[in-house]
């Protein structure tokens, strides 16, 4: 089933932390099996941030070395950096397998994404100037507390509560996900993708990475390869709507962007909120109403319908 | 054979009526309440489960208030579920997926919006919607009033058996799916396949239609009709944008294998 959620401030700056975390506590009932959060934050100069994890979190339950493999593997992560001529600015431990860099880079991206992902256990989780993607095993209350979102200050965010139907309980196959190696791109997904496999091979061939086997990431990979080209967010969504074939709703994320598509069949739920200073949507409107206690007015958007709202206060 | 009711011949007193206040003669369900209309309660649903709303509901009811007021349902699912006697309901506020499901008699106003499924198997009474709607809007109702001033998601009315469904805005795709019976009025524009698959039953566009679903065709309005939806549209305040007459009417082409016996081959060349 899966929940999922996003939200805008237009002109200023709020606790979307907190904001999602409501929004996905209220959607727990639409899958239970991991959480995850994309929150954009004030980038800070050219200072890139880097979320990346060593293990998932089931291996830490298993294997009497997992704990010195993690060391040694995040040493490597630190090696590599530095020979790619990364400077770690700020260097944190969300969790002892997964963590979060501020880094001077300003080479190529997705070179260093690779390499980084080359080290055995290692995911780069997102890659940014503002982004910042955390996602978990266990309920939004639980993610949000292990990784203390509660007072994150940003301008946007998307989220994620998923049941898994198709792939994995591990982290490599929750939303959101980044859409390598797009830095401050994210997508949350509901739904079914039913040319997986036939894009997922049509995207491998033209040199994208998938991570997982779970059917979501296609669109964030999807997205990023459009991008690549030259399509604007808009555009490479609109296109989304005809050339994904399935079931689905999705949101999408950027540094200044917040957006949603829906399938041609409106098969997937997804309610609204739009006022001139903040943009709501979720699966279910108990999601919006845990942001706003007060009466507002809701809809749902139509089936093929494709929306974007930019953060002015955002950086551009 | 007007209306779309030449088929309509529903059985049973709760599929043909639905109570008013006013009414003087009325019936109740073996286990149902007696309740005065002029005895009013009203209660906080904020703090409360759904189920702890619904069991507040009837323990109103048990104490014979007619007239409920229930404040900050926030959009719960499954709120308003299985009335099946008479009783005022007035929902301040909005309901989640399946609000006033399985009902049976009631007439309930809600001043917000209703997610997914609203009054999905009712079977007689009215509710009133005076914001937006979700999807599969009175899904498989059987009888009675259910009006939607503003917009509605897609599907609605998939399955309707019966009853009346008024769209005061646009609505969805695939609405009247597979309809049997009934009437559907949307007031705006319908979306894609509109009455794809439908048996019978009849729908009526007062906006652009973005498409016909399989087997949906154009029909022609009587008079007996316009008279009918000039009524139905003034009692909830409701306006066809270009007049009543000016309304698209679409029946069942009936050219479906269910209504003759061609071979598959001889279908596509029909349709």
């Amino acid at each position: 089933m899966c929940g999922i959620a996003g939200l805008i401030h237009r002109r200023k700056t709020g606790d979307v932390g907190t904001e999602m975390t409501n929004m996905l506590k209220s959607l727990k009932h639409r899958g239970p099996d991991s959480t995850g959060f994309a929150l954009y934050g004030t980038p800070k100069g050219n200072e890139l941030v880097l979320r990346f994890k060593v293990a998932e979190q089931d291996e830490m339950k298993k294997g009497f070395d997992i704990h010195q493999q993690v060391k040694d593997r995040r040493a490597e992560v630190d090696k590599r950096l530095k020979e790619l001529g990364a400077k770690l600015v700020k260097v944190e431990e969300a969790t002892e397998y997964a963590f979060r860099y501020r880094i001077d880079f300003g080479g190529d991206r997705r070179k260093l994404a690779d390499y980084i992902e080359d080290i055995e256990g290692a995911e780069i989780l997102s890659l940014g100037l503002g982004l910042e993607l955390i996602k978990d095993l266990g309920d939004a209350a639980r993610v949000s507390d292990q990784y203390h979102l509660n007072g994150f200050v940003g301008t946007h965010a998307i989220g994620h509560t998923r049941m898994a139907t198709e792939s994995d309980v591990d982290i490599r196959s929750a939303h959101p996900y980044w859409a390598y190696p797009f830095a401050d791109v994210s997508v949350v997904h509901n739904g079914q993708l039913t040319n997986y496999w036939k894009g997922r091979r049509a995207l491998e061939h033209r040199g994208h990475r998938f991570m997982s086997n779970c059917d979501s990431e296609l669109i964030a990979v999807y997205l990023a390869d459009k991008m690549q080209q030259g399509s604007k967010l808009e555009d490479a969504m609109k296109d989304s709507i005809h050339e994904l074939d399935g079931v689905f709703t999705y949101v999408v994320a950027t540094q200044d962007s917040l957006g949603m598509a829906k399938d041609v069949m409106a098969a997937k739920p997804m309610v609204l909120y739009e006022s001139d200073d903040f943009i709501a949507l979720a699966s279910e409107e108990v999601a919006i109403r845990s942001v706003f206690p007060h009466e507002i007015d809701t809809w749902d958007p139509y089936e093929g319908e494709v929306r974007v709202w930019k953060a002015e206060g955002a950086r551009g | 054979m007007q209306m779309g009711m030449h088929t309509e011949k529903l059985s049973g007193k709760t599929q043909q009526r639905f109570f008013s206040p006013s009414e003087e003669e009325n019936f109740l369900y073996p286990d149902g309440f007696d309740v005065d209309f002029n005895k009013r309660a009203e209660f906080d649903a904020g703090p409360l489960s759904a189920k702890e709303i619904n069991l507040k509901l009837r323990e109103l009811m048990s104490q014979g208030n007619g007239t409920i007021v229930m404040h900050n349902p926030g959009a719960k699912h499954g709120v308003a579920v299985g009335l099946l006697q008479r009783l005022n309901l007035h929902i301040k506020g909005s309901l989640g997926y399946f609000g006033c499901g399985l009902i049976d008699g009631p007439n309930i106003n809600i001043s917000g919006r209703v997610g997914w499924s609203c009054a999905e198997n009712m079977l007689s009474g009215r509710v009133v919607i005076e914001k937006n709607a979700g999807s599969t809007f009175g899904a498989a109702i059987r009888g009675g009033d259910l009006v939607c001033k503003g917009d509605v998601g897609a599907r609605v009315g998939i399955d309707q058996k019966g009853g009346t469904i008024l769209i005061g805005g646009r609505a969805g795709a695939f609405c009247g799916f597979m309809m049997q019976r009934g009437r559907m009025v949307i007031l705006g524009d319908a979306g894609k396949n509109l009455g794809d698959s439908m048996y019978d039953g009849t729908i009526y566009v007062g906006g652009k239609i973005a498409g016909l679903g399989v087997d949906a065709v154009e029909g022609e309005m009587t008079d007996l009709e316009v008279e009918y939806l000039e009524r139905k549209l003034k009692l909830y305040d409701l306006q066809a944008p270009n007049g009543v007459k000016n309304l698209t009417k679409i029946v069942a082409g009936k050219q479906l294998w269910n209504y003759d016996n061609l071979e598959p081959t001889e279908k596509k060349i029909v349709l």
